[in-house]
């Protein structure tokens, strides 16, 4: 019998802008021309969500407007609010999960893309200590590095983490290391009665591991694409 | 200065309005100044466990709404004059707890007793976190089971998240009340061990209150089992927790019904 495949499955974040054309669309594209012209490139990498909650259905040019934004090489990913407009239905997409990260400003000097201004960067922990047990619902998020429990993670519990992730105590719920790819990412766990474990998006569900690991303290790590545990000690 | 204790499980029938009608019935029984208040609007029990249904004028919401005042809401136990019962309200939802008239409710409360025992209803929802919003102290309600135990542990992260307590950074007093625990059945395999519950939740053993027949008798007549049937296996364990509540130290044991065969659990306080 063939080892089983597992197709993996990565997470990856872009920032996509959002523009809201109004009418009249002719002008409006006119001012957009000028923008683009200040800032050459500023669309070019990044994807576009156009927002048509100001276009109605009777507004000059509604039904090319799509096209009309497409040829000035921007990345159409999706249309909100879109109703039933001409035109709108290819690039209907239905993205669900987007978070507003507040107004973009293209810079005249600049002709790359500008990034969103971001504050001083401050010196910040790589690592993240919990002193309290993670308890059923509770999902920690930590992608900048290591995670360590001092306490159990209970049935229903998630950690996430973009390093190792450590754990003093039982490991009931999930744990999911090198969350953001990273295959030399470990779990380890003083007593292992864990519902899943992934690292770099492999994993493993209790039904497919060991049972006589149940209880143990282990060390789990990647080995050639798969998931290993080893009693630790 | 009076004690804010939320009633608590998660899950749905493992003991809260019982378990908040002996408790609170027990502490009178103590002399202190008592109220129990339901929040479990739009599905009132207390007021049944507790014999008080054919009193019922105004409720919680009313008092909320300003359409009564809390001492025209407040219904006087028939056995003990220092308990007293606020009911919820059976023909509204959880949507008419506004959280500033809790708020005003709870305040009020606190200057009338020294005990404010509050029954929150099942899940996770509005209901459940307006009740243990102003708590002091959460009495977590779990029965030796996996699915119970899970959602405990659900809301004992709530109580150390959602609180006014843990809003201002302080911390909750937890603890555990296991009931409808039946020692034989546990030593068979058949349910969770006192010690596996205390494993998981790891928070301290209020009590342990034995799966009896006269909890039942006691709900059917419309009295606290404390009160009904204060020498039965069920009443002494309500008892002794509230002892503990009150800070005594008493050995952990589980009150059997039959004479002279106390299941002595612990040597030792439990955790």
């Amino acid at each position: 019998m063939s080892p089983r495949m597992q197709v993996r499955v990565r997470g990856r974040s872009f920032m996509a802008f959002v523009i809201a054309p109004e009418p009249p669309l002719q002008i409006w594209l006119s001012h957009l021309d000028a923008q683009m012209l200040r800032s050459p490139g500023f669309f070019e990498t990044r994807p576009v969500v156009i927002d048509l909650a100001a276009v109605g259905p009777d507004d000059h040019g509604t039904a090319t407007l799509l096209t009309e934004l497409e040829q000035r090489g921007m990345s159409v990913i999706d249309v909100e609010n879109a109703r039933d407009l001409p035109g709108a239905d290819p690039w209907r997409r239905r993205l669900v999960g987007g978070r507003e990260t507040g107004p973009v400003e293209p810079t005249i000097e600049q002709a790359q893309v500008t990034p969103v201004s971001a504050p001083p960067p401050l010196p910040e922990d790589c690592s993240l200590l919990l002193d309290e047990p993670v308890r059923s619902g509770q999902s920690v998020l930590f992608l900048k590095g290591d995670v360590t429990v001092v306490g159990a993670v209970s049935s229903g519990a998630e950690i996430l983490a973009g390093g190792s992730i450590h754990i003093y105590g039982a490991l009931r719920g999930r744990a999911i290391a090198g969350a953001l790819g990273n295959p030399h990412a470990r779990i380890f766990c003083q007593r292992f009665e864990a519902e899943l474990v992934s690292i770099d998006g492999y994993y493993r569900t209790a039904d497919d591991i060991d049972p006589s690991l149940h209880g143990r303290a282990v060390e789990i790590r990647l080995v050639d694409e798969a998931i290993s545990i080893s009693v630790f000690g | 200065m009076a004690k804010v204790v939320v009633v608590t499980s998660g899950k749905g029938g493992v003991g809260k309005t019982t378990s908040t009608a002996a408790l609170g019935a027990a502490l009178a029984q103590n002399g202190e100044r008592v109220v129990v208040v339901d929040f479990d609007v739009g599905l009132r029990n207390l007021d049944l466990i507790m014999g008080a249904e054919r009193r019922v004028v105004f409720d919680m919401i009313n008092v909320i709404q300003g359409d009564a005042k809390l001492t025209q809401a407040l219904i006087r136990d028939k056995r003990l004059e220092n308990l007293m019962l606020l009911p919820a309200s059976q023909t509204r939802d959880k949507d008419a707890l506004t959280s500033e008239g809790v708020a005003k409710v709870i305040a009020e409360l606190r200057e009338k007793f020294d005990w404010v025992l509050c029954d929150s209803p099942a899940g996770i929802e509005r209901g459940a976190s307006l009740a243990m919003h102003h708590a002091d102290i959460a009495i977590v309600v779990t029965n030796p089971e996996v699915s119970s135990v899970r959602d405990s542990d659900r809301i004992i992260g709530m109580l150390d998240s959602k609180t006014e307590r843990a809003e201002r950074g302080e911390r909750i007093e937890k603890h555990l009340l296991l009931t409808r625990y039946d020692p034989v059945r546990a030593e068979r395999g058949d349910m969770l061990k006192v010690e596996d519950v205390l494993d998981i939740l790891s928070i301290p053993l209020l009590g342990i209150i034995p799966e009896s027949q006269e909890v039942l008798r006691a709900s059917n007549v419309g009295s606290p089992v404390t009160l009904n049937a204060p020498i039965s296996a069920p009443a002494r364990a309500y008892l002794d927790a509230v002892r503990r509540l009150r800070g005594e130290t008493v050995d952990m044991t589980v009150p059997s019904d039959k004479v002279g065969l106390v299941a002595r659990l612990f040597g030792r306080r439990a955790a």
